[in-house]
């Protein structure tokens, strides 16, 4: 009986490995098949001539490029402009008691389960009055606002981490309260800040109702609407670029992730376990 | 040299500088205020224009019949809306459809996920092979996801039906096209979406329990099923119950992966009430209804919210009274 476990955990963990792994494996495979052998009803794992130029032709797809660019754009601008205002918003976080840290992080808490069926109907009205639906810049405050929570959660725990003595020696040098944050705490925190911009990144490149909701125009199109446009008609569509253009849409978000995967995990376990 | 004067206040002193309290950064608390607001400022604005009103408006919203065009004309329409919700068949119906899938993920995603962490943990090889697979469904854009999965599900040279076809099944299911298939496999896009995160949480916890007390067990003769009843699920409750709390909302909130998977087809047995929300709002353009059913829909999520979490903290009471 003892000597059946381990060979049973290999098989689990084999049948995981192939849950979690045989979709990847069939969409980088589909993306270099010709689209003969996709639509024909034999299957195979591995593509028998390697067609590349399913790349080639994602790449020159109408739209595709172009809404690349918008959600790099969107990523890029929202990645910053959360850094600079969750930065300083977390140092307070961090280093205050009382009430203001109870409401911050209550309010962070909420933010997770926020009633989304409850917020885009108002949020969509709401832009539209500032005539910034379908809009980029629109976009870019959204994404902003809802990837504070999750990067103000982050930057507190690394502003936790500075010991206040660093803040007190810069003090009593006689530095103003201003050029202790940017002479001590900023630098310390710059490892902080490069993961934090790069999870921001990744969830505003992968965004994708609000985008869907509050964009009309296809020029303004962030990738995944694109991509999205492209699904529908099943058969009509040609699957090999789509399947090429889902993989290159998932690489930027996949090596972040692989750069994170250690801080994130501790990020996320403090908040999970303390929570 | 005397100690360093007030005008100069970057200057670097060779001996340690002598304690001069009255100089020293107060902790945060007891500085001034207005300090403190101007940090946060630059991120209350946002929140407050852009989540907190949008919150605020959508309530107001339900109780009007607000429609969404150019020139909007709305007025106070008390209760309508939700009187007019009793009579929607179609609305029950997808928040019932809604509930399977959220309830099925979230306990799938569960059970998955225990397993999985309590292999990684069981010190077996592949764990780094694992532990990045485990990471990749989560990282992908939602959309990328579902374009994958259809062409897995695909009733066409899906490898799935070829797979069920090589072991002698039936291998010409039309999975996310069959009324009584499409839900069970949008259902399992969710548990591989969400598995990965669970699980990292799980191996997080299950690396905090103490290893005397698994071992004390294993003198007690307890086999693998009994210590993880007996020792390994009490110490993980406190977890367990957060987690499954906010993957239950997270699960219920999502959209896209329904969304670009079926739409809410065939025949509306994928439509969750996020979908069915979407659609009155965008396609029949009636926002006021769309906000009521809204406010119903995150009424009955908090509710069973409430009641999961009252029945865990009775049972924690109890396993602590019974010490």
């Amino acid at each position: 009986m003892r000597l059946l476990v381990r060979p049973a955990q290999y098989v689990a963990l084999a049948l995981y490995i192939l849950f979690l792994g045989f979709p990847l494996l069939w969409l980088m495979s589909a993306s270099v098949k010709s689209s003969g052998e996709l639509n024909s009803l034999t299957v195979n794992l591995l593509p028998q001539e390697w067609h590349w130029e399913n790349y080639t032709e994602a790449l020159t797809r109408q739209g595709l490029l172009h809404s690349a660019w918008n959600s790099l754009l969107v990523a890029l601008a929202s990645t910053v402009l959360s850094i600079i205002i969750s930065v300083p918003a977390s140092y307070v976080l961090a280093r205050l008691k009382g009430k203001v840290r109870a409401a911050g992080v209550g309010w962070i808490l909420v933010s997770q389960v926020f009633p989304v069926v409850l917020i885009i109907l108002p949020l969509f009205l709401i832009l539209r009055t500032l005539g910034l639906a379908d809009n980029l810049v629109g976009l870019t405050l959204v994404h902003t606002t809802y990837m504070l929570p999750f990067a103000l959660w982050m930057l507190q725990g690394y502003v936790a981490a500075i010991p206040t003595e660093l803040e007190e020696a810069g003090a009593m040098d006689g530095a103003s309260r201003f050029t202790v944050l940017r002479t001590i705490v900023f630098p310390l925190l710059a490892p902080g800040v490069v993961a934090t911009a790069m999870f921001s990144f990744v969830s505003s490149w992968n965004e994708f109702f609000f985008a869907l909701v509050l964009l009309q125009s296809p020029e303004n199109y962030t990738l995944p609407i694109t991509l999205n446009t492209f699904v529908g008609g099943e058969g009509r569509t040609a699957l090999g670029p789509l399947a090429a253009g889902a993989v290159l849409a998932a690489i930027p978000s996949i090596v972040f992730f692989s750069i994170l995967r250690k801080k994130l995990t501790g990020g996320l376990m403090a908040g999970a376990v303390k929570g | 040299m005397t100690t360093p004067s007030l005008t100069e206040p970057k200057r670097r002193t060779a001996q340690p500088p002598a304690p001069r309290p009255n100089k020293r950064v107060k902790p945060m608390a007891r500085t001034r205020r207005r300090e403190a607001i101007a940090l946060v400022l630059p991120s209350l604005i946002p929140i407050l224009v852009l989540s907190v009103a949008p919150l605020v408006v959508g309530v107001f919203l339900a109780f009007t019949n607000a429609r969404l065009v150019r020139h909007p004309d709305y007025s106070f329409a008390g209760l309508d809306n939700f009187a007019r919700l009793g009579g929607n068949a179609l609305f029950w119906d997808s928040l019932r459809i809604g509930m399977i899938w959220t309830v099925g993920v979230t306990l799938l995603q569960l059970a998955a996920a225990m397993g999985l962490a309590l292999l990684l943990n069981s010190g077996l090889k592949l764990q780094g092979l694992t532990r990045v697979l485990a990471l990749v469904p989560w990282a992908m854009p939602p959309v990328v996801v579902a374009i994958m999965w259809q062409m897995i599900y695909s009733a066409n040279g899906g490898p799935l039906n070829a797979f069920l076809g090589a072991v002698g099944l039936p291998s010409d299911i039309n999975w996310l096209g069959d009324f009584s298939t499409a839900l069970p496999a949008v259902i399992v896009v969710g548990v591989w979406v969400g598995m990965p995160q669970t699980t990292v949480t799980l191996l997080a916890g299950l690396q905090q329990i103490p290893g005397e007390l698994l071992e004390a067990a294993a003198v007690d003769g307890a086999g693998a099923w009994r210590k993880f009843t007996a020792v390994t699920w009490p110490a993980m409750r406190p977890i367990v119950t957060s987690i499954t709390s906010l993957n239950f909302i997270w699960n219920f909130n999502s959209f896209s992966l329904v969304y670009v998977l079926t739409a809410g087809g065939p025949g509306g047995k994928t439509m969750v009430p996020v979908l069915f929300i979407y659609l009155e709002a965008f396609k029949n353009r009636e926002i006021g209804y769309a906000a009521a059913m809204g406010l119903v829909v995150v009424i009955v999520v908090v509710l069973i919210l409430a009641v999961y979490l009252r029945s865990q903290f009775r049972t924690e009471d109890r396993a602590e009274k019974g010490r």
